[in-house]
């Protein structure tokens, strides 16, 4: 406990990008971002009190942990398996490297924060990946706490709500983190089949590995606007077919055509919509 | 010098090299020689028929079976064709299809893998690449038949595993099984597709690193590979393999456990159930 709340701490602390900010100084000019859809400066004040979107609705990046603030009734997050890391299992070169200063830079251990929680008094299992840790990525740990989460689930007859970002699976750790995509896709399966219902809520950006496993293995997958949710990156798409991509291409409005997402909901109804869908796979 | 040990000093990015060799046998290559009789059934009864991915049923001793193999073909025209062995969404749908047609009679399914990944075109993606993969690992997760693959030639990620979560998987001892093709990681990581060669050796992706990692259960040898009398003893370790977990009484049981424990450090268990 005393290490989660240390890490929400840190995590409060930190900006866009993984840098931990100056400490905010009321008396000097008030630090803002430049909303990259209507390129006005928003001070970060506002953007805080506004669950990080923009007047003009585009979604500025979350921590995990500020979504999962957002998401549950307040107090009610309970932490598991937090100590779970990666052990850099190829030894591959520059990684332990680059782990300690992510690690620093996000105040997250590994890319995802699994626990239990209640949303308007429905309990819950619930994992939040963080961008700020490797994009997401998916690793042997990851995997591994995916993989408890929903069988925590399935044994204590929970639902499962997945609060998902990743670049896809992580290449330091091999075809390691490509077994997480079966491992975790099993887990997922298992759930499902003892009639429980898992919720995917799909940020910016969903990709990758994480794409085709268990993003895309919900019940009912949920996006958020704006959001890029692929499989392949767009370059690599260009690259392969050497023709322009149609405007638009990957974002949450056009996945949600071409009938993969059930639906598009911005931040401030996130909430309200999955205490909803809570309430109506209420069981016994 | 022992024909055998020569192979051996292959570099990981010279077996990459020879896994990509367009003169070694191709997945229909494998049903030709190994499943004389094969039946091809096309289509995913939804969008098309994907060529990239070749299925049907076929005879092992008197036994049905199912068979799927990625097709990449050796000339040019065929790997036009053929797509190079990159498959679309329909092509793993109707590799699903399939898979669960064997379910309901009871066939065994036996999975040729070879690809350099999952096709990356726009059109791949508008037809949810990501949720057919994804489809694939979720349902052969508990199909009720036994389920072999050999991963023949490329082994490219999420392409390559969704044709094997499966209870046993083979490797030829010049396959690669990787997460991302070396020239991917190295302009990834090191911003230079010329450092292939470092990434191969980095990311562990021979048979005998599969292998170490629990990955596979066995390696193929290559000798005499495309031979009469290789595809003859493959055949028989097909038939005896399949055989055996057929009268597995625990074979989803066991196929669940095969995956749970790859990835997993003995440190968290020693943490204990409760964290
Ligand atoms: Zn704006």
């Amino acid at each position: 406990m005393a290490l989660l709340l240390h890490l929400m701490k840190t995590g409060n602390k930190l900006e866009e990008g993984g840098r931990t900010a100056a400490p905010v100084q009321r008396d000097e000019g008030e630090p803002e971002k430049l909303c990259p859809n209507c390129r006005r400066r928003i001070p970060v004040s506002r953007l805080w009190g506004n669950g990080m979107v923009c007047d003009c609705g585009y979604h500025f990046h979350m921590k995990a942990r500020q979504r999962i603030e957002m998401l549950t009734d307040s107090g009610s997050f309970r932490e598991l398996f937090t100590g779970i890391k990666t052990a850099d299992p190829l030894l591959f070169p520059g990684y332990q490297e680059k782990l300690e200063t992510v690690r620093t830079a996000s105040g997250e251990e590994e890319a995802v924060i699994c626990g239990t929680a209640l949303v308007d008094g429905h309990t819950a299992c619930l994992f939040a990946m963080e961008s700020y840790f490797m994009m997401g990525s998916m690793g042997c740990a990851v995997g591994e706490k995916i993989t408890l989460l929903f069988e925590h689930a399935l044994q204590n007859r929970l639902p499962v709500i997945g609060i998902i970002v990743s670049g896809g699976a992580r290449m330091q750790e091999g075809v390691l983190s490509l077994m997480q995509m079966a491992r975790t896709s099993a887990a997922v399966k298992r759930h499902s089949d003892a009639g429980l219902l898992y919720t995917a809520l799909l940020t910016d950006p969903t990709t990758g590995g994480v794409t085709a496993s268990f993003a895309m293995e919900a019940d009912v997958i949920l996006a958020e606007p704006g959001a890029t949710i692929g499989f392949a990156g767009a370059r690599v798409v260009e690259q392969t077919t050497r023709k322009a991509l149609p405007k638009g291409f990957q974002k949450a409005d056009f996945v949600l055509r071409h009938g993969f997402v059930d639906c598009i909901v911005p931040r401030a109804r996130q909430r309200a919509f999955l205490s909803r869908l809570l309430a109506l796979h209420r069981q016994g | 010098m022992h024909p055998g040990e020569e192979r051996e000093m292959l570099s990981a990015y010279e077996r990459v090299r020879t896994a990509r060799d367009n003169k070694r046998p191709t997945g229909m290559d494998y049903i030709r020689n190994v499943f004389p009789g094969f039946i091809e059934m096309h289509g995913d009864r939804r969008f098309g028929d994907d060529p990239a991915i070749v299925g049907g049923i076929a005879s092992l001793n008197g036994t049905s079976v199912t068979v799927i193999a990625i097709e990449k073909g050796h000339t040019v025209r065929e790997r036009s064709f053929r797509n190079s062995g990159a498959p679309s969404p329909e092509g793993y749908r109707k590799a699903l299809r399939l898979m669960r047609q064997a379910e309901k009679f009871g066939r065994p399914v036996v999975c040729f893998v070879d690809t350099s990944g999952a096709y990356c075109g726009s059109g791949a993606e508008e037809r949810g690449q990501g949720q057919a993969v994804a489809e694939n690992l979720l349902e052969m997760s508990t199909l009720c038949v036994p389920v072999l693959s050999i991963v023949i030639g490329e082994g490219g990620s999420g392409g390559a595993l969704a044709l094997s979560v499966a209870d046993r998987v083979w490797m030829m001892e010049n396959a690669v099984y990787s997460v991302i093709s070396p020239e991917g990681c190295a302009s990834i990581l090191w911003k230079d597709p010329g450092k292939a060669e470092a990434a191969a050796e980095s990311l562990r992706l021979t048979a005998q690193d599969a292998r170490m990692f629990g990955v596979i259960e066995e390696i193929i040898s290559e000798e005499g590979l495309g031979t009469e009398g290789f595809y003859k003893n493959l055949k028989e370790r097909i038939r005896k393999e399949l055989s055996a977990l057929s009268a597995d009484p625990e074979l989803l049981e066991n196929r669940y456990q095969r995956f749970r424990r790859l990835g997993t450090d003995p440190e968290w268990e020693a943490a204990g159930p409760g964290f």
